[in-house]
């Protein structure tokens, strides 16, 4: 009789990339939601020109290279991609701004390297680090959330925001760009905490963070769940983010005064943390591998995010520390090599002789 | 030609192993395609890349680097046979840094407002691999004319690379073609100006920031790769086929060496 030998973990049926993309693309739906209550039709148009772009670079790139189309197109990485790019650009951004980034994500920061598997970077970050460094005008440009619309106006038509986005007609949107929260806080920087939060309607009208972003990352907290329940990655590397950022902020709250870095929670839900929590840190290719290495991969990010919002020139952060860590996930991996069941120590990477 | 001829004999007479036969084709394509220093040796690619931004700093560069390579390998040949081995080196390097101190100066002289943009890059010429490494691999083993036109070709092979990095630089990052080039070529070449991509191209910034010379670096350096393998699959398929007579058997067992 013939033992077949299958190694664990022991599942009775085989979760493909293609599923686990297409759980985090349903996860996004949430924040999409918010984000189209709040800002309008502007992100699903850069969606949706981020993700026709995206498939149409992979499907080249993969053409050109001679790998099979179909096949790498059907697991969605690349429509991941777009949609996590989509999401972080500004709303109404231009149509050009949203295709360059796309393009350069899928091209140079995947294809580039070996496509899906070998990207050393987060892909949409790389995208959006591009485009934020090229056109600081366009990026820096968001839209204000549709409770701050003056009254008697309401949020753009999807005929305007298509003008907006394709002809460079602003017309239209120009009443409607603002401030992001962060941005404000950076911008004010000097006054006490409470002042700021009550000059600002952004602040004042909010229940505990800024008007919109505050349900937008409770939405793609709750889709980050989602993936959790649906165990598409482990706990390790959001909590300890979002716990390394709210130490931070704790640490350096210095009780409202004007040398103030803005409460935990305006830090935990405002700009693009919840996204970056469960949705770019939790990338499996470009984080580190063990546990314990995402804990450390984590926990630097919450910490990069803090010191790079509050210290340095740029109002949030994600991608910058995103990035940055990606860099070191090799160099976690080579310290937090995993125990071997059976073994009472765990390798070293570093292996030496008199071990 | 007889004079050369004599002279090679008589060296090598002296010095056998030292005199290699010199071909100047073989040269020509050496320093500009085949062993290029930025693309196949990637040496020098600190100025390269840093002052690659627009056509006219790359080609000031590029010059400078051109004169520093034909003066420092000329005169590394004609000290070749003096010099030992164990101060080799720092000969080479002073040799180098008065050439480029020359060349600063030169700059500095005539085309003062790019000494002033290049700033601290000119200086950093005496630190290019690529001179030194001529100097070390050519100019020392061989005569001055040979070494003279190793330098050029070496020299020229770079600069062509600068030059075209720069232009795709120029032309993505400002929309522009040519800009600036009075700074080294006098006020009437102030209408070369191109507005390639018209007057209202927003700029792509990266293009212009360090990232983009790596990214147009790269692609060169790509699609150089790619020309050769092309060439290469040419000329294998050119070939006639060797064929092998005889059985062949398939081996199914044992360990395949």
């Amino acid at each position: 009789m013939a033992f077949i030998r299958v190694t664990s973990p022991h599942a009775h049926i085989a979760t493909t990339t293609g599923d686990v993309m297409r759980w985090v693309i349903l996860a996004t739906i949430p924040g999409l939601v918010a984000l189209s209550h709040f800002f309008g039709w502007g992100t699903i148009i850069n969606i949706v020109i981020a993700s026709v772009t995206a498939l149409a670079c992979e499907a080249l790139v993969l053409f050109l290279r001679g790998r099979p189309v179909l096949f790498y197109l059907k697991d969605c990485s690349a429509l991941v991609t777009a949609i996590l790019l989509g999401l972080a650009l500004p709303p109404y951004a231009p149509w050009w701004i949203v295709f360059i980034g796309t393009a350069s994500a899928i091209i140079l920061a995947k294809q580039l390297y070996g496509g899906l598997g070998y990207n050393p970077f987060n892909p949409a970050m790389v995208g959006y680090v591009i485009l934020l460094i090229s056109f600081p005008v366009e990026m820096t440009r968001w839209a204000i959330p549709e409770t701050l619309i003056a009254d008697g106006e309401s949020l753009p038509s999807l005929i305007s925001a298509l003008q907006a986005v394709f002809i460079g007609n602003t017309t239209g949107i120009d009443g409607f760009t603002g401030a992001t929260p962060l941005d404000l806080f950076k911008s004010q920087q000097g006054l006490l905490v409470e002042q700021i939060t009550s000059e600002n309607s952004i602040f004042s009208l909010a229940s505990f963070s800024g008007v919109g972003w505050e349900w937008v990352n409770i939405s793609f907290l709750l889709g980050g769940l989602f993936l959790l329940y649906k165990r598409a990655f482990t706990w390790h590397a959001p909590v300890s983010m979002l716990a390394a950022l709210a130490i931070m902020a704790t640490l350096f709250y210095d009780g409202g005064s004007s040398d103030s870095g803005g409460s935990v929670l305006l830090h935990l839900f405002s700009g693009g943390t919840m996204l970056g929590a469960f949705f770019i840190i939790t990338d499996p290719v470009s984080s580190a591998t063990s546990n314990k290495g995402r804990m450390i991969y984590g926990a630097s990010i919450g910490i990069l995010i803090y010191i790079i919002r509050i210290w340095g020139n740029y109002p949030d952060a994600i991608a910058f520390a995103v990035l940055l860590m990606n860099f070191a996930a090799p160099f976690i991996d080579y310290y937090t090599l995993p125990r071997t069941y059976g073994h009472t120590k765990s390798e070293r990477a570093t292996r030496s002789r008199d071990q | 030609m007889t004079e050369a001829t004599v002279d090679t004999i008589t060296e090598a007479t002296t010095e056998p192993s030292k005199e290699p036969t010199v071909n100047y084709g073989e040269i020509t394509k050496n320093g500009l395609w085949t062993n290029n220093p930025a693309l196949v040796q990637l040496l020098g690619l600190c100025p390269l890349l840093a002052v690659s931004g627009t056509v006219v700093n790359a080609l000031g560069l590029g010059l400078a680097t051109l004169v520093v390579l034909i003066g420092s390998n000329i005169a590394v040949s004609i000290i070749r046979n003096i010099v030992s081995d164990a101060v080799k080196l720092p000969a080479f390097v002073m040799i180098i840094a008065s050439f480029t101190t020359c060349t600063e100066l030169l700059m500095r002289a005539y085309t003062y407002e790019l000494y002033q943009i290049l700033g601290i890059f000119i200086p950093l010429i005496v630190t290019n691999c690529a001179i030194l490494g001529r100097a070390d691999a050519f100019a020392c083993k061989n005569k001055i004319i040979p070494s003279a036109i190793d330098g050029f070709m070496m020299g020229l092979g770079f600069l062509v690379v600068l030059v075209t990095i720069g232009a795709i630089r120029e032309v993505l990052g400002a929309g522009t073609l040519f800009a600036d080039m009075q700074l080294l070529f006098g006020e009437s070449a102030r209408d070369w100006k191109l507005n390639i991509l018209g007057e209202n191209y927003p700029g792509f910034l990266i293009a212009i920031l360090p990232p983009g010379a790596f990214l147009v670096a790269g692609f060169l350096i790509a699609i150089k790769n790619s020309i050769d393998s092309y060439i290469e699959k040419r000329r294998l398929a050119a070939q006639p086929k060797e064929i092998i007579k005889g059985a062949k058997r398939v081996r199914t067992t044992g360990v395949i060496n």
